[in-house]
């Protein structure tokens, strides 16, 4: 579904990714782990297609198509969904009206015909009730004084609401409390299917003991330095990050 | 996403939608105004001694006037010999139904979305039609007549309800008020008349629509509302004019008469020709707008969209004079390109008790030049009076400007005045965001605009609140890239 070749990139000329290599196939989960700064937010940046974010090198399929050469909501339509790590407010925009626009949108680039109101609001409390959404953020403005825990539940919720294939989750356990990380995550593994994907970003194991990855992937320094299956994340909350830092540094000393 | 030279040029290249001109036998009175030229309006149109000689004390006090000099924008010189004062569809007499009506000026407003056959207009709106200085067409008028509520133009008004019109007309907005007022009295060719009886609450959405179509005429429409005692009416005025090299200078009047506990809900969206990138071209769009609130309990309230004309230049006011009377005013003005709007309202508080709300969001794009220009005035009768003034202005693009000028005056220390101002930049980050949910960046931007005038959008009747969702993200198309 996602391959990841070689993917250099910098934003304010700063190298951030210094040659990422990762497939992604249907029906995996994916976590992405690493200290601050060592690029995992910009890996998910440069996925969605954030124009600050220039790559220099590498390439990356989605689908099999070029995801680079497409413009970011053409990257939504085919179905990479982002969900921000800082989901923006935008006032006086109805939720309800955002994700019906987002909602026709795909909808129209996939050929498909579009809900009517009724077929719209069924599919709207469906997902409602899956992710535990509440029904009086729906009509409120999109984000618009919303707690950090309600903007992070609305992501999930607008991830069931358009289904994509591919879903990276930004730092959704920051800021949550152990209620609403239970909440997020049940949605989460309720809209796992052997279809979709996720890519998983986060600073700590935590997640992971609800979010159970098919692989774990260490990102340090613009690099994925290791691999392993959810073991790795265990031994990660254990150990800490130095010890990888030390082999890291050690291994770029060798070359 | 594209860089700001591609935002520009995608304004530049957004074309205005009604610049057609409509080919018709027009009767046109050459340019240039003196006393024979009003005489000629008058003779023309039958009206009594008493319209004339109240429009030539207009012409005098135009005369008398100079052009203002308070504005923070030049004003272009404006040769008010070059313009002709009337221009009317020729062989009009007067027209017994639609079917005598040309085809070529019913396929005009066809054109302009303003269906005319009452069998197809918009359900529950009835429709007066001007075309450049004639009233060509009123649609539901038997059915209004039921109720006893008149609604026509404003000539035929002159001769069917003389009485009405003499006791009111220049009554809010006197024939001296300001130069352009007074210009309007004294060649004023038409516009709409309203009449609501006592007690009737108007059944469906009353609407004028009007349409500059000849080279160098001006347009001098005026309008007269009256709701008396406990009635309610809605009204909404739209307009569209051909795209020429020169600009037309729009100078209208309307006048409002709310009696005691009478509600009149006025509406505009205003969509004249804007000019070209360059600013070459469009309309002057210099209007005196006012309401009165005569009796207690009565209530006044203007929305407007404004996003055409090369300049706006118009403050939709109320005289709060009856006690425990109300005053509003809902405003979401557009520049783009080189345009300019200087507009606001005036807020009289004159009686005990009365409230005035004031919302005004502003959207400057390109080089447009949008100000806010504001009074809130509390006379020392107006106990308790209140007033809310909240001005939000938008910014895309970092060429264009937002300018507020709020002024209060307080004689009364029993008055709560408010005020609030925001400025904003529609961020980068939020068309990310909707980008990033399948939303392309110009569908984005419209939608951040009508959320940013959800306010003021809410008030206007559903039918034409929907009208103008399209016409701001219509107009801000390729405003941010």
């Amino acid at each position: 579904m996602l391959i990841i070749k070689n993917l250099h990139a910098e934003v304010e000329e700063k190298q951030i990714l210094k040659g990422i290599n990762l497939e992604v196939k249907p029906g995996e989960v994916h976590a992405i782990m690493g200290p601050n700064g060592s690029g995992k937010s910009s890996l998910a940046s440069v996925l969605a297609g954030k124009e600050s974010y220039h790559v220099t090198e590498g390439e990356v399929k989605f689908h099999g198509k070029d995801l680079l050469e497409m413009a970011p909501e053409d990257r939504a339509r085919e179905g990479l969904f982002l969900a921000f790590q800082y989901p923006i407010e935008i006032p006086g925009v109805s939720n309800v009206n955002f994700l019906k626009t987002a909602l026709s949108e795909i909808r129209t680039y996939r050929g498909l015909p579009q809900l009517d109101a009724k077929e719209f609001l069924k599919l709207s409390r469906e997902k409602q009730k899956l992710v535990e959404f509440d029904a009086q953020l729906v009509n409120r403005s999109l984000n618009e004084g919303f707690s950090g825990g309600e903007k992070k539940r609305n992501e999930i919720f607008q991830l069931a609401m358009l289904e994509p294939s591919l879903s990276i989750l930004d730092e959704t356990d920051s800021g949550l409390d152990i209620d609403a990380l239970r909440i997020v995550s049940q949605g989460v593994n309720k809209l796992r299917s052997k279809d979709n994907a996720f890519i998983i970003i986060t600073h700590y194991q935590r997640l992971l003991e609800y979010i159970v990855p098919d692989f774990v992937h260490v990102l340090y320094n613009g690099r994925i330095v290791r691999s392993g299956t959810k073991e790795l994340a265990l031994e990660l909350e254990e150990k800490g990050y130095d010890w990888l830092k030390e082999e890291a540094r050690e291994k770029a000393e060798t070359i | 996403m594209g860089n700001d030279n591609e935002i520009i040029d995608n304004i530049a290249n957004k074309e205005y939608e009604f610049g057609f001109v409509t080919d018709i036998e027009m009767d046109i009175l050459p340019a240039g105004l003196n006393e024979d030229t009003i005489r000629y309006i008058s003779e023309k149109k039958k009206e009594p001694e008493w319209l004339l000689e109240w429009r030539l004390k207009g012409y005098q006090a135009f005369r008398k006037q100079k052009l203002p000099e308070w504005q923070n924008f030049t004003l272009p010189s404006i040769d008010f010999q070059a313009i002709s004062y009337y221009a009317a569809p020729r062989n009009k007499k007067k027209y017994n139904s639609l079917d005598e009506v040309d085809p070529e000026l019913l396929a005009t407003f066809e054109k302009l979305g303003i269906p005319l056959s009452e069998q197809k207009a918009l359900a529950g709106v009835a429709v007066d039609a001007v075309f450049d200085s004639i009233s060509v067409a009123t649609t539901y008028k038997e059915k209004l007549k039921e109720l006893g509520i008149i609604f026509c133009s404003f000539g035929e008004a002159v001769q069917e309800h003389p009485d009405l019109v003499r006791k009111y007309v220049g009554s809010v907005v006197p024939h001296s008020d300001n130069i352009f007022a007074a210009l309007n009295a004294a060649v004023f060719s038409d516009g709409s008349f309203v009449y609501i009886p006592k007690g009737v609450r108007c059944p469906m959405e009353l609407s004028t629509y009007f349409r500059i179509n000849t080279e160098n005429t001006g347009q001098f429409e005026r309008t007269l509302i009256i709701a008396d005692e406990g009635s309610y009416v809605s009204y909404l005025e739209g307009c569209t004019a051909p795209m020429r090299d020169e600009n037309q200078l729009h100078a209208a009047v309307v006048e409002l008469v709310a009696l005691g506990n009478a509600e009149i809900k006025y509406s505009t969206v205003q969509n004249w020709y804007p000019g070209d990138k360059d600013g070459k071209g469009g309309i002057y769009n210099f209007v005196t707008k006012r309401g009165i609130c005569k009796g207690d309990n009565a209530k006044i309230s203007w929305t407007q969209v404004e996003t055409g004309s090369a300049i706006t230049w118009k403050y939709p006011s109320v005289i709060l004079q009856g006690d425990n009377s109300t005053g509003e005013f809902y405003s979401v003005a557009v520049t783009r390109n080189k345009q300019i709007a200087d507009t606001g309202t005036k807020m009289h508080h004159i009686g005990r008790n009365t409230r005035s709300r004031i919302i005004s969001k502003g959207i400057s794009a390109g080089q447009g030049q949008n100000s806010y220009r504001g009074l809130v005035q509390i006379g020392s009768k107006a106990d308790a009076a209140r007033n809310f003034t909240q001005c939000d202005s938008l910014l895309i693009g970092d060429r264009c400007g937002a300018h507020t000028f709020p002024y209060i005056e307080s004689k009364n220390n029993t008055a709560t005045v408010e005020h609030e101002a925001t400025t904003s930049k529609i961020g980068e980050d939020q068309i990310f965001y909707l980008n990033q949910r399948g939303i392309d960046s110009e569908k984005a931007v419209a939608l951040i605009i009508n959320g940013y005038a959800r306010e003021v959008l809410n008030q206007l009747p559903m039918e034409f609140a929907v009208e103008a969702q399209k016409l701001l993200s219509i107009t801000l198309e390729g405003s941010v890239g």
